[in-house]
């Protein structure tokens, strides 16, 4: 990890948001993704995940909890920003890196479209486009933050339930936050992957949540491929061959993620 | 709003009924969260647990259209447990009147009506009058005829079971709201309300809302920080439009449009202005004849003098009795009685109730304006889905017009706040504001008229018109400085409370429409808006300080509120009668002896203690007081639940009185009802989503918000879904006595059954933001299903509830 001059961290209070998707929209607006063409699923969900022009999304879930009380759940989706990132690990030719601010952000013009980051990434978030083989994903506004703006989806956010700032303040912020809600009310982020730079106020345990996972961490075969391949092939086999071998070692010959990576 | 939206975060408790805040009016609902941080209880009480209902404490299902039975069981828990604010409902409303003896109800219906008219006689619902001729009261509130007695013997017979038994609502949940709203008639307490099209789109619309005053009064939560009866209005401009009377009834300002039982002047004066013989009731629609002749004078200008009653008789009258709701033009347009249409910056074909009756309507008409961002469906109807290009006659236009941030003009918020914006950029190509495009219409037709006359030649060539700029397009403000008002001739104002005096020169801006006069000397296209400039021209609507001196968020200099900039209306009722607020942790005014301070006050007179100078707060009812009691409604002065023109229930568990008894039915054949019947079984709403706007006219056209919604869908709880084996997203027909849509199916929690008259109710509900004419595989209007019935006080058409069936497709 290199020295930080300033960490960000951009915290989502659920309990404050409405899914009124102004953030969804203006991700797109900011970062100029097209919309893709849907359908309606049965859900006011959509698109239905996470696209290679999609970089946050608000999930909508029915739940009853364990007490018989009916809650429609609202998560903002989108990149986690972790200190202990498994896609900056992973990515061979350092396309994925961490800038000033602490946060992950993707230089496009060096991604080999190898899609190790996909694999690796325990929140489930570089997504492939076929078209122009290169990975996307949200940078936390990078070019904005740079200029002293607040990322797209914190400035268009009506409620004040995402909210940015220093590190160390928000995380005080988030405790202080769950400490008033009470109940059931959980910080999430801080506790694994070296910390998140995005964090969420959770009314309900982490594990009610749909593609939320409790633990997250690195997977040990990136570790490994950190620790062993990687430095050997950026010096000299070539990012392509390197790439291929992380992928083997993570999921095995002949596995193509095509639900995934099948963005047009 | 009587409030405003930064005020709702001063709230204790916020019911939000009828409305849909958190998905239409999101950057209001920030307010709501700030109360809510501060400790406030909000609770949702609609058919539908909504993204509204996941940030409220909590939710209660009602059925569609049972608002009244709902809040007169609120009345009957208030009134039999003793809740009320006492000292309020004694002093502020009318509450202790006598009422005349003739006045009765019986059996749903109140004296007076005329089941052939659907009309009542109103003749026996007034007070009865001392020898002055100034209402009899009874402040101990034991007389059996007093207004108080009267409403709790009304809604006694809105018990728990009974409620509940209509609305679908279980008894524990109708306890838990009661008691949490009724806590806030304390002194120390604000309770607020917000509604919007939920409770407007109903047959007893009017009634709903009045019922939640009569609620606020009783609590005393009317002219408080943190209360209120606030209307969420929308971005179309609707706080705005109405104060211009859009409405077919209204003058600008609320002055009423003129009507053919007035065939002059002063007869219209003499009939609207109100008489008061209570000299503590500032009744101050007593200045009726100065807004009115004002307004003349603006529309008419030099041409208006008193021997031509200031050109009162150029102006258009409604036939008395007749109404011209959208649902009347649209039936007589069907008729064949209309031959053009004017359709700016709307999608009838989309919006209105029965959108099949409104297409064939559009069929009828010689010619069509539409002046829109976009086609649409309206505009479009020619070659809309069923019609045969080749046999409509219609000639079509559509002007390119140009959108919001492309003109210069004020937009009014729900709170009455009147915002001055500039252009962004210019519009497109062609594409003009519609005041340029009015502009170059009316320059026409009076050049026409000049040269060639026709019918009331003088309505059109005496009208002034002078607001072009110096290249001759369309200036905003001069026509905003011509609804301020002018002095028109060299004046002398004197106050009359403190005797100073102040002079006026001819041109300059009328700065309050306390100034007004009813003898030609000033000009004033709305007198609400009187005050919007000073003297001198300072455009108060282009104000942007951000001090707030009374810390509640009342920020005085940011824009123009009307009436006289005061934040909240009716505010001198949040002090007791000798001016000492009520909750000095939220006061907004103070009476200090020799003035009011805080908020800008409902006049400047002292509070109503002062036997000799002092007024009662309620200055724009004609008594002074808020009105338990209420004649101006035409269902009568007790709100009382009807069931909507179509429902589930054959009979009203209330009364033998299934409908409201004043509304219009319309018959043409293609108004067909199915009120209880097999065929159409399911309640059914519709509604608006937060990632489209109105009809979607303009929004379906966005990428990105027709990804987040691309297509109509019908919500439906679990259990009716298994019921008709429908899986989600399944293709589905939803079918009405008047039309079909297909449509998406939305399974869901989120819609329960209702347990009605002991039968299982299902409801469902639609979006109504699709169109035809895109996205090209889109669905078609969700009004093919809604009929054609409004509101008996407002024709505000009944959106939100009628009966459908539903089933695969």
């Amino acid at each position: 990890m290199k020295e930080h001059k300033m960490e960000y961290v951009k915290l989502i209070d659920t309990t404050l948001c409405t899914a009124c998707r102004g953030c969804q929209v203006a991700c797109k607006q900011w970062n100029e993704n097209p919309a893709s063409k849907t359908q309606n699923h049965g859900s006011y969900q959509n698109p239905q995940d996470l696209e290679w022009n999609t970089w946050t999304l608000i999930r909508f879930q029915e739940y009853t909890d364990t007490d018989g009380n009916f809650k429609w759940l609202f998560r903002k989706d989108g990149c986690m920003h972790c200190t202990d990132a498994a896609c900056v690990r992973a990515c061979p030719s350092g396309a994925l890196h961490h800038t000033d601010y602490g946060v992950v952000a993707h230089n496009r013009e060096i991604c080999i479209g190898c899609k190790a980051c996909t694999s690796a990434c325990p929140f489930d978030i570089p997504r492939y486009n076929k078209t122009t083989e290169k990975i996307y994903k949200c940078d936390l506004c990078y070019d904005r933050l740079k200029n002293g703006q607040p990322a797209a989806c914190v400035k268009a956010c009506i409620t004040g339930a995402i909210t940015m700032g220093e590190k160390e303040t928000m995380i005080k912020k988030a405790y202080d936050r769950v400490e008033k809600l009470g109940g059931k009310a959980v910080v999430y982020g801080d506790k694994f992957v070296g910390g998140t730079h995005v964090m969420y106020i959770l009314s309900e345990p982490p594990a009610v949540y749909d593609k939320l996972p409790v633990k997250p961490s690195v997977p040990m075969s990136v570790i490994l491929w950190k620790n062993l391949f990687k430095p050997f092939t950026l010096i000299g086999m070539g990012a392509i061959a390197g790439a291929a071998a992380l992928h083997y070692l993570i999921k095995g010959p002949h596995e193509v993620h095509e639900k995934k990576e099948g963005e047009e | 709003m009587t409030n405003h939206y930064i005020d709702l975060k001063n709230a204790d408790v916020i019911l939000i009924m009828g409305s849909n805040a958190a998905e239409h009016h999101p950057m209001a609902f920030k307010w709501i969260l700030r109360a809510k941080e501060k400790g406030a209880q909000i609770i949702h009480v609609d058919p539908r647990y909504t993204r509204t209902s996941a940030r409220c404490d909590y939710h209660v299902p009602l059925r569609s259209g049972t608002d009244i039975a709902f809040l007169g069981g609120m009345i009957n828990y208030i009134a039999s447990n003793d809740k009320f604010f006492h000292d309020y409902v004694v002093n502020y409303t009318n509450a202790p009147f006598l009422v005349n003896p003739d006045f009765q109800f019986n059996d749903g219906l109140f004296s007076g009506y005329n089941p052939e008219k659907r009309k009542y006689d109103k003749a026996t619902w007034t007070f009865q009058m001392d020898a002055n001729g100034v209402p009899m009261k009874d402040f101990t509130l034991q007389d059996p005829r007093c207004v108080f007695q009267l409403m709790k013997q009304h809604y006694s017979r809105y018990t728990l079971d009974k409620v509940s038994s209509i609305t679908g609502v279980s008894k524990e949940n109708l306890l838990k709201v009661y008691e949490a709203y009724a806590s806030t008639g304390v002194p120390d307490k604000a309770g607020t309300e917000c509604y919007a099209l939920g409770w407007t789109h109903h047959t007893t619309g009017s009634q709903i809302i009045r019922t939640m005053s009569m609620i606020q009064l009783l609590l005393g939560n009317m002219g408080i920080a943190g209360g209120g009866v606030n209307a969420l209005r929308g971005e179309p401009n609707v706080q705005g439009s109405t104060d211009h009377c859009i409405l077919y009834g209204n003058l600008p300002g609320y002055l009423k449009m003129l009507n053919t039982s007035c065939p002059d002047l002063k007869t219209y004066l003499e009939h609207y202005t109100p008489k008061c013989n209570d000299p503590q009731s500032a009744n101050f629609y007593i200045n009726y004849p100065k807004f009115t002749v004002s307004f003349l004078k603006a529309m008419y200008g030099d041409a208006a003098t008193p021997e031509n009653e200031f050109g009162y008789n150029w102006l258009p009258k409604l036939d008395d009795g007749k109404h011209y709701s959208l649902m009347h033009l649209f039936d007589k347009m069907y008729e064949g009685k209309i031959k053009g249409l004017f359709s700016y910056g709307t999608d009838p074909a989309v919006s209105s109730p029965n959108s099949g009756k409104v297409r064939k309507a559009l069929e009828k008409l010689d010619f069509l304006v539409s002046a829109n961002i976009f086609d649409n469906e309206t505009c479009s109807f020619w070659h809309g889905p069923g019609v045969d290009p080749t046999q409509v006659k219609t000639e079509c236009f559509l002007l390119p017009a140009a959108a919001t941030m492309e003109k210069e003009g004020s937009q009014s918020n729900s709170g009455r706040w009147v915002q001055w914006k500039y252009k962004a950029v210019n519009p497109p190509e062609d594409a003009l504001a519609i005041g340029d495009i009015q502009i170059r219409i009316m320059d026409t037709i009076k050049a026409l008229y000049a040269k060639e006359g026709g019918p009331n030649a003088e309505s059109i060539l005496n009208l002034k018109w002078d607001y072009k700029d110096g290249k001759g397009n369309f200036d905003a403000l001069k026509v905003a400085k011509q609804i301020n008002g002018y002095w028109l001739a060299d004046s002398t104002y004197e106050d009359k409370l403190t005797g100073a005096t102040k002079d006026f020169k001819k041109g300059e801006l009328v700065p309050s429409f306390g100034m007004l006069r009813d003898d030609g000397t000033t000009s004033c296209g709305n007198w609400i808006m009187s005050g919007s400039f000073d003297e001198k021209g300072l455009n108060k609507m282009a104000k942007r300080e951000k001090d707030d001196p009374t810390g509640l968020g009342l920020y005085p200099n940011w824009a123009y509120c009307w009436p006289v900039n005061r934040r909240i209306i009716y505010n001198r009722a949040s002090c007791d009668v000798n001016g000492k607020p009520y909750n000095p942790k939220r006061k907004i005014l103070a009476w200090t002896g020799d003035k009011w301070v805080g908020d800008v006050p409902d006049g400047p007179w002292p509070p109503q203690a002062d036997k000799e100078k002092g007024k009662y707060p309620f200055i724009m009812k004609q008594d002074g007081v808020g009105s338990l009691f209420g004649p101006g409604m035409v269902e009568g002065p007790f709100p009382e639940h009807y069931e909507p023109l179509e429902g589930p229930l054959a009979k009203n568990p209330l009364s033998n009185q299934l409908i409201n008894p004043t509304i219009e039915i319309f018959k043409s054949e293609l108004d067909t009802v199915a009120n209880a019947s097999e065929k159409f079984p399911y309640v059914c709403t519709t509604y608006s989503c937060t990632e489209h706007w109105c009809s979607g006219a303009l929004t379906r056209w966005q990428a990105w918000l027709l990804e987040m919604q691309p297509e109509l869908y019908v919500e439906i709880g679990e259990q009716l879904a298994r019921d008709l084996r429908i899986g989600n997203a399944d293709w589905v027909h939803v079918s009405s006595a008047r039309g079909r849509v297909k449509c998406r199916a939305m399974v869901t929690k989120r819609f329960v059954p209702f347990k009605v008259e002991g039968k299982t109710v299902h409801q469902v509900g639609l979006p109504f933001n699709y169109g035809w004419l895109y996205p090209e595989d889109g669905s078609d209007s969700t009004n093919f299903l809604t009929p054609t019935v409004g509101d008996a006080n407002t024709f505000c058409p009944e959106y939100k509830a009628f009966m459908v069936n539903v089933e695969r497709a």
